[in-house]
């Protein structure tokens, strides 16, 4: 999903995730920084042996959240482009889940409108992942008694 | 008037399937399909204070009048990223 100024770039795919698609679509002449974060799958999680994860999503409004985090960025920060891919369906160990790249005409606002950009979506952005774990599966989430999962990113982010 | 129920992660689950049509009285909002289920699946009750609701993909509270051919969609706290 594109907007019209070209400014924004939102995908949910099936495929590996290709961060040079991200990093060709923020290239920009007035760009000094452009900064890319990547959410890969570990192989560990709480103390349990983490054999893949699958994700599933509401399609159709997954996009458009995401789209409106793109759009909040832009809003907010001195940005020139952002683009923001996430996987679905089965993800391997030390495959990516997640890319966002943003270009900016300095590194500040760059570092910034990623990290927002990365914590907004596993806070508001339709998206869910099975833990598949030796000895079961855990929908991840689904446990802590939140409304999204925006006291999980804070603990994720003192870690 | 009719609403499209939809389900999804450990909801979908729980409830054996991804979405379903139902009739519900005029008037009634989330709350009230809420309740339905509940009353049909009492153990729904453990969950519901982690779920959110989206009518036409938009994020709502549960006090969200409906109308007829919304699409409901019950919406178990999301966890889009990775471990990072």
């Amino acid at each position: 999903m594109t907007d019209k100024q070209h400014h924004i770039f939102c995908k949910l795919t099936q495929d590996p995730i290709e961060l040079r698609e991200l990093t060709d679509f923020v290239a920009d002449p007035g760009a000094g920084a452009m900064t890319t974060f990547i959410g890969a799958t570990r192989n560990t999680n709480d103390g349990r042996q983490v054999i893949r994860l699958e994700y599933e999503c509401y399609a159709g409004m997954a996009e458009k959240e995401m789209v409106k985090i793109a759009a909040e960025v832009l809003a907010r920060w001195p940005v020139i482009k952002i683009a923001m891919i996430h996987r679905l369906g089965r993800v391997d160990i030390g495959e990516a889940s997640v890319a966002i790249a943003v270009s900016s005409g300095h590194r500040h606002a760059a570092f910034e409108a990623c990290h927002y950009a990365i914590n907004q979506l596993k806070e508001t952005v339709p998206i869910w992942k099975k833990e598949l774990y030796e000895g079961g599966e855990l929908w991840i989430g689904s446990q802590t008694g939140m409304t999204g999962s925006f006291q999980k990113v804070q603990e994720e982010d003192r870690t | 008037m009719r609403i499209r129920l939809r389900y999804f992660a450990s909801l979908r689950e729980r409830l054996g399937r991804t979405e379903e049509i139902r009739e519900v009285p005029a008037g009634a909002t989330i709350e009230t399909v809420w309740e339905m289920l509940k009353r049909e699946r009492p153990e729904l009750a453990a969950i519901e204070r982690s779920l959110a609701f989206a009518v036409a993909q938009e994020y709502v509270d549960k006090t969200h009048p409906l109308q007829d051919n919304d699409e409901l969609a019950f919406i178990p706290p999301v966890s889009g990223g990775s471990y990072d």
